[in-house]
């Protein structure tokens, strides 16, 4: 097989994998935005939090080291402790709960009944105030986050592909981790939603508040559990995303990059997600592989939205999303 | 206002309505599988108060948005004025001379009163961009020549009180005149209403119908009007459609569709084999 | 006692339709017309030019011009950095490829050449609305910004890829360039906000404002009444483009003077814009001003009390100003949704009845 052929094939798997990564983002945003019509532009910025918090707490940092020091004049950074990967995630995982919990509290159930644009601008508000409420917490500096996630070249697809083609592909291992985690999550997650009785509540609030309501269903409970899924779903994806590239400010930049894939796929969908991350995650790559080089480099920065957008054009309510009715 | 030199229709209180303003002939609609509005045809004549009637469901709505030009029905065609009216987008049928208001007030919430009603005035406000950038001179002179008209209307329907009040703070029975306000603005020659009484009480529906009457009888604007409450269809229209299950089943005055069976029967529910 | 109605009647039409209808309100506005216009080039100093007044100028010219789009228009647009771009790099090969014309001109044509690029990107706007309309012009904002970075002719081929504007000078005083006062500086923003802030005043009140707004209130009731979507979202666009057009222009050439085009015109810049406008109130022009103001002011505070006041690292500071900026974000939108401008019309009425309670 010629080379250009190969390189493209890796590209693609390549692409692939970015694209399952993309999805895991985006499943968050499909999660709140099917339970509460809320635009959740904060998704990324939950990402990076739920990353450092994970580093804080495994490393010992001690929360708002920095400003305590400011303000007291002391010194301190550390607890001194190492906590094991799972035994951090754990904390991790009740932290975001809790975090859920005081969105839910202070900022969602004041907006009850407001347009959705006000709504979406509250989450743009949010992201920016966790990103400096992360900041001042665990500081800005960029962390490495190891939580034991097998990284490097995948040894057995190198040699298989060599054997196979005479080219080896360099797949990491990290991103095939990834790919399983992501489709573990799916699967829990669609379980979830289709055949337990939260699930089902979830579902209805989805699709008729005031019809949930009026079988019994607490709107507040359901979205403080959806808010923590998403929560949940921001861990994954931080973890991932941090362990790949370190934990930096830039990990929040990712939910920017879901936003197309929601585009494409639909707001509503849950395989939209997931078939739009693929597309978008293959598509970048490969445009950048095939055009790129032609006119500058660096198209990642844009291409997810163009295509996104023109995608738009012609199906506005993406791929599997619901077709908009308007009626006077 | 209205032509009677061809009056072929006399009405019960001795006034001599004119020709045909609308014609809907043969109209079927349908949205997908669903039959909204099966081979109907009738006319409304100029200057007078015409009333579409039915139960629930029968396709009243959407016989209003085919006539107003918002729904294209699949066969069938609208005369307008004995001639053919093509197929527009909606916002060219205003320029047509069709005002509507709404089942659920379709007003502009962000907006005073005052601007609601100016907002009818649109189709005969030409300025343009930069004429308004500028705004002395062409701009302004315009605003105030349709400001001038629409006090007149403000004035008609009794609502100088709230001209300045953001709408989103009136009560309900006020939105709805507001929304009669704006549409008069546009000075239509029909003007369709779309349940004009629905959730007032006694002394608002007998206000209402004094405006309407006085519309019709001063500017001699067309009315054609959906409504479900039978005494003001009985005192306020010339003629009566009756629909059900998108088919029309009466056509006439008042009295002929009172002692009409097929009518009879739908409102009292008798099962249609 | 002092903010009083009585006998202050408006005999015509177009006394009612004024900006400011109550005497003391249009008494104010002059006031602060001379101060602005007579006083402040007397005593400004390049401190308060360039880190307070010039970048409020400009920043509230960007914010009108994203108000009209998005507060009275209704289509959110997450793109202002990119078009701010835009107009910067326009002024740019204006001024390096036509040195002899004024660069007021300029200034002018670089917002005509921004109000058509970002027509061209509202043409989406027909079929995609809301959250998926603010997604698209996301592209705009990414594909511009990387645009200006990899295309050299926008750069003339420099080297560093960075823009910097050469001096010039209006009526023999010199605004751009390293060598300005800070007066001129000062005084070429002013009249740039004054004439936008009255063009946009104009357009908003007749119906033109009416148009967007009711598109923005009910689509589809203003089409049945009349309002071609089309045009009324076009040139929405348009207008908006030219009021960020100016701004992008003034930000580099006489603000900046030399820019990077990610740095200066990336995605926090349109956020900032929208921030703006979402606590200084959306649809309103006054709005406009308020938030510019407060988002301009608010860093430079923050500053001021912990830095040099309190002695913090200034990454505290920053990392500050966007726990209080986002913080109250969702202050405003869940306790005043129309923002400063309307605290602002609260205070009013109240100050109209005052010393009486009722």
């Amino acid at each position: 097989m010629p080379d250009k052929v190969l390189f493209a094939m890796e590209v693609m798997l390549n692409g692939l994998m970015a694209g399952v990564l993309y999805s895991l983002v985006a499943l968050g945003f499909v999660l709140i935005f099917k339970a509460s019509g809320i635009f959740n532009y904060a998704q990324g910025v939950m990402a990076l939090f739920a990353a450092l918090t994970l580093v804080g707490i495994k490393d010992g940092q001690i929360p708002f080291a920095h400003l305590i020091n400011a303000i007291f004049g002391t010194n301190i950074h550390h607890f001194g402790w190492h906590l094991p990967a799972f035994v951090a995630i754990i904390f991790t995982a009740i932290v975001m709960i809790g975090f859920a919990w005081l969105v839910q509290r202070f900022i969602f159930r004041h907006l009850v009944n407001q347009e959705p644009i006000i709504l979406f601008m509250a989450t743009i508000g949010l992201a920016y105030f966790l990103e400096g409420v992360g900041d001042l917490m665990w500081g800005s500096d960029i962390k490495k986050l190891d939580v034991g996630i097998p990284k490097g070249m995948n040894e057995t697809i190198e040699l298989l592909t060599y054997n196979r083609f005479g080219y080896g592909f360099f797949i990491d291992n990290l991103d095939i981790f990834a790919s399983f985690l992501a489709v573990i999550l799916v699967l829990v997650l669609v379980g979830f939603s289709q055949y337990t009785k939260q699930g089902r509540a979830l579902r209805a609030v989805a699709d008729d508040h005031q019809a949930a309501l009026s079988v019994g269903i607490s709107l507040g409970y359901i979205w403080v559990l959806v808010w923590s899924i998403a929560g949940f779903v921001a861990l994954v994806a931080g973890i991932v995303w941090g362990a790949k590239s370190g934990v930096q400010f830039s990990l929040s930049l990712i939910a920017l990059k879901a936003l197309p894939v929601l585009m494409l796929g639909g707001f509503t969908s849950i395989p939209g997600a997931i078939v739009g991350g693929l597309i978008i995650g293959v598509g970048e790559k490969l445009f950048e592989f095939l055009v790129g080089p032609m006119i500058g480099g660096a198209t990642e920065n844009w291409f997810a939205y163009v295509l996104a957008l023109l995608f738009l054009v012609f199906r506005p309510q993406g791929l599997f999303g619901e077709r908009i009715i308007e009626r006077v | 206002m209205n032509n009677v030199s061809q009056g072929d229709f006399v009405t019960s209180d001795g006034r001599s309505i004119g020709s045909a303003l609308m014609e809907m002939q043969n109209i079927t609609l349908k949205f997908g599988g669903v039959v909204a509005l099966e081979n109907i045809s009738f006319d409304i004549l100029e200057g007078e108060v015409r009333a579409i009637i039915g139960p629930n469901g029968a396709g009243k709505s959407s016989m209003l948005n085919v006539i107003s030009g918002f729904y294209v029905p699949q066969e069938g065609q609208v005369l307008y004025r004995g001639s053919l009216r093509p197929t527009m987008k909606p916002f060219q049928v205003a320029t047509h001379g069709i005002a509507r208001t709404f089942q659920n007030i379709a007003l502009f919430e962000g907006m005073s009163v005052l601007d609601n009603v100016m907002t009818g005035r649109i189709t005969k406000m030409k300025s343009g961009i930069f004429s308004q950038m500028i705004w002395k001179g062409r701009a302004e002179r315009e605003e105030n020549e349709n400001r001038e008209v629409v006090e007149k209307i403000i004035d008609f329907l009794e609502i100088q009180a709230i001209r300045k009040t953001p709408v989103s703070r009136l009560p309900y029975g006020l939105k709805k005149r507001v929304e009669l306000a704006r549409a008069l603005a546009a000075e239509p020659s029909l003007l369709l209403l779309d349940e004009p009484m629905a959730g007032m009480n006694v002394e608002e529906k007998e206000d209402m119908s004094r405006f309407i009457l006085d519309v019709n009888s001063e500017f001699g604007t067309t009315i054609a009007l959906i409504e479900h409450d039978m005494s003001v269809v009985m005192d306020l229209s010339d003629r009566v459609v009756v629909m059900d299950y998108g088919k029309k089943i009466g056509d006439g005055t008042p009295d002929e569709i009172r002692n009409n069976q097929a009518v009879i029967d739908a409102y009292l529910g008798v099962s249609h084999d | 006692m002092l903010y009083r109605e009585a006998g202050d009647f408006s005999t015509s039409y177009t006394a009612d339709n004024q900006t400011f209808p109550i005497k003391f309100d249009r008494y104010r506005y002059y006031f602060i017309l001379v101060i602005a216009f007579l006083v402040i080039p007397f005593f400004i100093n390049d401190y308060w030019a360039n880190a307070i007044l010039v970048p409020f100028l400009i920043y509230s010219i960007a914010a009108i011009g994203l108000n009209i789009l998005t507060g009275y228009c209704g289509q959110v647009s997450l793109g202002t950095g990119g078009f701010m771009a835009v107009g910067a790099y326009s002024f740019y090969k204006l001024m390096t490829a036509f040195p002899e014309i004024s660069i007021m001109l300029h200034v002018l044509l670089s917002g005509c050449v921004t109000a058509v690029v970002v027509t061209l990107f509202g043409l989406p706007s027909l079929r995609i609305k809301g959250f998926y309309l603010a997604v698209a012009t996301l592209a705009a904002q990414f594909f511009l910004v990387w645009m200006f970075n990899k295309v050299p002719w926008f750069y003339n081929y420099s080297m560093t890829g960075m823009i910097g504007s050469p001096e010039r000078t209006v009526l023999g005083i010199v605004v751009t360039g390293p060598h300005t006062d800070a007066w001129a500086q000062y005084f070429v923003c002013l009249i740039f906000v004054t004439l936008c802030a009255v063009m946009a005043r104009n357009l908003t009140r007749g119906s033109v404002g009416r148009k967007w707004m009711a598109i923005r209130d009910m689509d589809i009731a203003a089409e049945i009444i009349g309002v071609n979507p089309l045009k009324a979202k076009l040139s929405a666009f348009a207008v908006s483009g030219f009021f960020i057009g100016i701004a992008g222009a003034l930000y580099f050439g006489v603000f900046l003077g030399a820019v990077e085009v990610t740095e200066a015109f990336g995605i926090e810049k349109s956020f900032m814009v929208l921030f703006m406008i979402i606590i200084g109130g959306l649809g309103s022009i006054f709005g406009s001003f308020a938030g510019a103001a407060f988002m301009v002011l608010l860093p430079v505070f923050l500053k001021n009390v912990f830095v040099g006041g309190l002695g913090w690292p200034t990454d505290l500071a920053a990392h500050l100003n966007f726990v209080i900026a986002g913080g109250l974000i969702i202050m405003f939108l869940i306790l005043e949704p129309h923002g400063l401008a309307q605290l602002w019309r609260v205070a009013k009425e109240k100050l109209r009845l005052w010393p009486f309670p009722h």
